[in-house]
């Protein structure tokens, strides 16, 4: 059975749980920058390159990512949001990507395997590909609307330099996540298309949008269904929300990706909103009871956490829709679906 | 509604260099700035996707396109519809699809490099995500016959399909060429084009078809009345046909209505190849209208000399808003109050506009300018309107209104709506299936004085005691209005009352409203009103509560008062049984057995029709309203508006207990019905019925069906852009007509032919209003079947999603409102029964039976419980 339909399989039984956050997991080891730089020997302050972890600090990798196994988790995504080598620049390491992507996936996939091999469910190893700081859509320059930072070729052959490891050290899906620029995630898409063809074999994709305003609209603009209409090409085994504001805050939209997403539905909040010191304090039996709500309304299959969740939050998840049935696929009659910034669908 | 749904889709065409002159004199400039601004305009007059082509020998085109993309993708207002990447050019199009972020439109692709060049793109399309326009062109050349266009079209489906492109996502053009050249071969290219898209869309499921107007006249360049007279009778013709989009100038069509009737024939003549000597006779004819573009100006001068209600009409239907201002300016100094320009002129200018478009004389793109000269209008009224307001005609209250979440019914909120809004108070409506958070927002952002809630369905009933208890959670004391068909009294004052301290009313009917709200308003009538009501809600509350349990059987009592039917007489089996499945049943038909009693009723008008046509009171009223009615009827026949589709099914089946076992032959598997017994105590002679009651346990038959009126809302949606209330509810009060007749036809049909236990019946429409044939059709959510919650499973027994195109919302209420669907009982003695009030044990036993918890049961029956 290839990874997709495992994982169909897995989401038919159950709702199936993610991972919860990175960043603010690492933050709680206190790391310093020889932590970090280890004997690289890299020319830059690599404080706060996280994911350069898995090559200085691999035994941080591991505790959290066992962290979240125990928890609960089913899928566990890797530490990978900032491994392009656009983001990579900043640190000077972008001569690394190949290895940062190797390291990290080499680290889910041989604990995914030790646990799935431990109680026999099986445990997925989601390769995370971040949105990049730069922007296809949008102009960085107020005075000339036209102008763009990057192109799409750029784009695409570096989201396909880290697709190619990230498959290649043992990624079953590629997660294209916190899309705040849907052109981006298009180039994304485009990446793992070309993959697909080099590798001959089919390499699925989980897409989550993040959300930058209450009305429920991304960076580019686009609304949920917008965005949705605008992926759908990809045949992703999930879509859904992550990051953006809290559970609290997502529930209208959930809901109406929900209602037209023939995909799996992934939603991984936040722990709340930040409070006036930028922490994040909402308790896990809070976000449970939240995320609690939305699978009793048949709404998602796949459940996590974004910023500031930790393993606890993870485990309350686990705990609060155990038994609770999975949200059932729609069946959408094939009408022409297509999208500016907003959805428009063609009558038959 | 969320997202916007197109039947015809008009295509902006502005922006592309070679279709518009002015665009590509911007472009060569570099005026980007401009040419952006090109691209608004076109959004603003309504065009649904924007086409952009830069193909101009002159143009570096990938940097012409890409810049342009660009620069539109920074403007929100214009990057909100999709782009159609329009390139003859592959790399000019693969270039646009880098830049653009939704979902756009390719146009073109085609076979005329052959199958893998045509395979290759579409592969590219769909690993970026674009739908495509596929032009019916192969390695041969361009398709000029039918044959030829559908053969083509049928291949490259079938090639596409092949590599797994989404149906839904091609486009066909089968390519519009000039007629009436003088060569005999292209008389056929009009008429062939319009029969290739019948053919196409028949033979290719899920694809859609477009086209390039502006060919079609080319030989009568430079006439233009009878360029524009052939466009709007080609479209007129193609769109019935199947055509779902075209690239169009708005400016380049005409009217189909005000045509040159003669003009209007001869340009027939030759699209449809009429007569041999088309081509001759509107050459010769064509002459005649060369100068009437200067006949046109002359009109032009002519209908600004008319009185001030017509020229604003005229300015409406033709979408000419140069004058409107000042027009709007001299009607308002002509009448006592701003608003009753609007009320007058103005709407009964939109009102005409309404009719040309409903009869598809108009085309979208003139509906859209229409609507922007009203809007023009109005804005230069508003701040008169207002001023007025501020002098002390201030609106008499604010009252916000609602469908609640999960119900969309919404003809007797927008009668009530209109009533008060007559009477001066200003309605805030919020539409259907509102959820309690927007309408607790609205209420307290907008400082309303009220809220009313509406609701059809029984679980609308739930939703309404949640937002009174929200509403109390919120700490808001302004007056609950609850109205609706399933709402009443007791329900207001056992549930609602309780929930919410503020007061809560229940209005009977549109007529009470204003007297409602108009004492909940007064500085001296509010006090004593609310107290009174208040006190009659506990009397019912206290009266409710001496009624205990007592006068209900216990669940075994009342089974062993059963009903016991004769079986020696039940029906024999079916004659055709399983699934009969109608597309399209005719209109007309379902027309002759209306059963208008109800229809009057939903206007409030009291009393059985015919009688109430010669009513004393409400007789003139009811006539006129019959009239209205009978008009909005033909057309809806004529013009095909609606679509009645339905579904039968036959099973066979047992008793078992209070539940029917219906087994499904071919998937070899049974389907509980659990059904609900009456417990009340019933005199000695009167049994405790249950719909189980009438079906052999040793083995028996039983149906089901589901009708819906589909194709409702294009035309809603015109009359709600008219702000023609009016017509909006007639057409919803029609449709439910409609859905009633139809599931009292396919009633009949089942009887006399598909189970055929009554073969001979002959009854005529009154007898079948009074239902006096053999057999019932009760309906979940229904007296008889309480539970709106088996309408998934007969919904699941029927298909009926696939086979009707009725979907169930989250409470269970069917889309189209305008639908109905049920059991089929076949025994003589079956009839129709009130389950009321069940007891604790039921509900229990009913659970159990059902597979749900006790809460959901408790849920889906509340009604019928203490």
């Amino acid at each position: 059975m290839s990874a997709r339909e495992q994982l169909l399989a897995e989401a038919a039984k159950r709702i199936l749980i993610s991972d919860g956050a990175w960043g603010t997991q690492i933050q709680t080891f206190g790391l310093a920058e020889a932590d970090y730089a280890g004997d690289l020997g890299l020319a830059r302050e690599q404080k706060g390159n996280n994911d350069i972890l898995a090559l200085t600090r691999p035994d941080v990798i591991e505790t959290i990512a066992r962290a979240y196994l125990d928890a609960g988790s089913d899928i566990l995504s890797t530490n990978t949001f900032s491994s392009t080598s656009i983001s990579q620049a900043d640190y000077g390491a972008e001569h690394l990507v190949r290895e940062l992507n190797l390291a990290n996936a080499g680290i889910a996939r041989r604990l995914a395997d030790e646990y799935a091999a431990k109680d026999g469910r099986p445990r997925f190893v989601a390769g995370a590909i971040g949105p990049t700081n730069k922007t296809l859509s949008l102009s960085p320059d107020v005075n000339d609307p036209g102008y763009r930072e990057i192109d799409w070729d750029y784009l695409v052959a570096v989201y396909l330099e880290q697709a190619a490891a990230l498959v290649e050290g043992g990624a079953d899906f590629i997660l294209i996540e916190t899309v705040f620029d849907t052109l981006n995630a298009k180039a994304a898409i485009m990446a793992v298309k070309q993959l697909e063809r080099e590798l001959g074999r089919d390499v699925p994709v989980m897409l989550s949008m993040t959300l930058t305003d209450l009305s429920g609209r991304n960076l580019s603009g686009h609304t949920v269904e917008a965005f949705w209409y605008a992926v759908r090409h990809a045949r992703p085994v999930t879509v859904g929300l992550n990051c953006s504001f809290g559970a609290a805050q997502l529930r209208p939209h959930v809901r109406a990706l929900s209602q037209i997403a023939d995909a799996l539905i992934m939603v991984y909040p936040n722990a709340g909103l930040p409070n006036e010191l930028g922490q994040y304090d909402e308790m896990p039996e809070t976000t449970a009871a939240l995320v609690r709500d939305w699978a009793e309304h048949g709404q998602v299959n796949v459940l996590g956490g974004c910023c500031g969740s930790t393993p606890a939050h993870i485990a309350e998840m686990a705990k609060a829709v155990q038994g609770l049935p999975p949200r059932q696929l729609p069946n959408p009659t094939p009408v022409t679906r297509l999208a500016g910034l907003e959805p428009f669908v063609m009558a038959v | 509604m969320t997202q916007q749904v197109a039947s015809f889709v008009n295509i902006g065409e502005r922006t592309n260099v070679t279709g518009s002159a002015a665009f590509k004199k911007l472009i060569l400039a570099g005026d980007y700035a401009k040419a952006v601004e090109v691209a608004r305009q076109q959004v603003e007059n309504g065009a649904q996707i924007i086409d952009v082509n830069m193909d101009e020998g002159l143009l570096d085109a990938v940097e012409a396109m890409t810049t342009f993309l660009k620069l539109i993708a920074a403007e929100p207002d214009i990057a909100r519809v999709p782009v159609m990447i329009d390139s003859s050019k592959w790399d000019v199009i693969e270039a646009g699809l880098k830049c653009v972020s939704g979902k756009p439109v390719v146009n073109s692709i085609s076979m005329k490099e052959g199958e893998e060049a045509f395979l290759h793109h579409a592969r590219l399309c769909m690993d970026y995500g674009a739908a495509v326009v596929v032009m019916a062109f192969d390695e041969k050349g361009q398709a000029d016959t039918k044959q030829r266009k559908v053969e083509i079209c049928e291949r490259a489906y079938k090639l596409l399909v092949g590599i797994g492109f989404p149906p839904e996502d091609i486009i066909f053009d089968p390519n519009i060429f000039a007629v009436a050249t003088g060569i005999e071969e292209h008389d056929r290219y009009a008429l062939d084009f319009i029969e290739a898209v019948a053919e196409i869309k028949a033979r290719c499921p899920h694809v859609h078809c477009s086209g390039g107007l502006s060919n079609l006249s080319f030989s009568f360049r430079g006439n233009e009345p009878v360029r524009r007279a052939m466009h709007s009778v080609f479209l007129y013709h193609a769109i019935k046909a199947g055509l779902d989009m075209a690239i169009v100038n708005a400016g380049q069509i005409d009217i189909y209505d005000t045509i040159d009737p003669a003009l209007r024939d001869a340009c027939e003549d030759v699209i449809l190849m009429r007569r041999p000597d088309a081509t001759e006779r509107l050459i010769a004819m064509a002459e005649s209208f060369k100068g009437t573009d200067a006949v046109a100006e002359k009109q032009a001068a002519e209908w600004r000399g008319w009185d001030v209600v017509r020229r604003l009409e005229h300015a409406l239907v033709k979408g000419i808003d140069t004058y409107v201002v000042e027009d709007t300016e001299e009607a308002r100094l002509a009448h006592p109050r701003p608003i009753e320009v609007i009320e007058g002129p103005l709407m009964q200018g939109m009102n005409t506009v309404g009719d040309l478009f409903g009869a598809g004389k108009m085309f979208l793109p003139q509906v859209v300018k229409s609507a922007r000269v009203m809007k023009k209008a109005v804005a230069h009224l508003i701040p008169f309107i207002e001023a007025e307001k501020e002098a002390g005609a201030k609106a008499k209250g604010k009252i916000v209104m609602a469908t609640v979440k999960g119900d969309v019914h919404d003809i007797g909120k927008n009668i009530v709506g209109v009533v008060l809004q007559c009477n001066g108070y200003e309605v805030i409506d919020l539409g259907v299936m509102v959820p309690w958070t927007t309408i607790l927002e609205t209420a307290q952002r907008e400082e309303a004085d009220m809220i009313g809630l509406s609701g059809l369905i029984t679980p609308s009933l739930d939703e309404m005691v949640t937002v009174a208890e929200e509403m109390q959670r919120a700490g808001m004391t302004m007056p609950l209005l609850i109205g609706g068909a399933t709402t009443s009294k007791v329900h207001t004052a056992l549930k609602i009352d309780p929930a919410y301290d503020g007061p809560v009313v229940h209005v009977l009917d549109a007529s009470r409203a204003v007297g409602v709200a108009s004492q909940l308003l007064s500085d001296t009538q509010c006090e004593p009103f609310v107290a009174a009501t208040a006190a009659e809600y506990q009397h019912i509350r206290d009266v409710r509560s001496g009624k205990d349990a007592s006068l209900l059987l216990s669940l075994e009592d009342a089974r062993a008062n059963m009903f016991k039917a004769d079986l020696s007489e039940k029906a024999p089996p079916p004659d055709q049984p399983g699934l009969h499945v109608f597309d399209s049943w005719d209109l007309a038909d379902l027309a002759e057995c209306f059963d208008w009693t109800p229809f009057f009723r939903a206007w409030e008008l009291h009393g059985n029709f015919p009688a109430i046509l010669a009513d004393e009171v409400v007789g003139e009223a009811a006539r006129n309203l019959y009239k209205d009615a009978k008009a909005m009827l033909e057309r809806i026949i004529s013009e095909k508006w609606l679509t009645a589709r339905g579904v039968v099914g036959l099973w066979p089946c047992a008793r078992e207990g209070d539940d029917v076992m219906v087994y499904l032959p071919e998937e070899e598997r049974h389907v509980r019905l659990p059904f609900l017994r009456q417990q009340i105590r019933k005199s000695r002679d009167r049994a405790n019925f249950c719909l189980a009651d009438f079906i052999d346990p040793d083995g028996d038959w039983i149906g089901g069906f589901a009708v819906g009126i589909h194709g409702i809302e294009p035309h809603l949606e015109l009359f709600r852009a008219a702000h023609d209330d009016y017509s909006d509810i007639l057409l919803k009060a029609l449709a439910d007509r409609f859905a009633e007749a139809f599931a009292e036809r396919l009633h009949q049909h089942m009887r006399t032919t598909l189970w055929g236990y009554a073969p001979g019946e002959q009854l005529t429409n009154e007898a079948l209003i009074r239902e006096e044939y053999r057999g019932i059709r009760p309906a979940p959510g229904y007296p008889a079947c309480p539970d709106h919650s088996l309408k998934p499973v007969l919904f699941e027994l029927l298909d009926a999603t696939a086979n009707t195109g009725i979907t169930l919302t989250e409470s269970q209420a069917m889309l189209p409102t305008a639908a109905v669907s049920g059991f089929y009982f076949a025994h003589p003695d079956s009839q129709y029964f009130g389950v009321a009030r069940i007891g604790r044990d039921q509900l229990e036993d009913y659970a159990a039976r059902r597979g749900v918890d006790l809460a959901t049961a408790e849920r889906w029956l509340r009604p019928n419980l203490d």
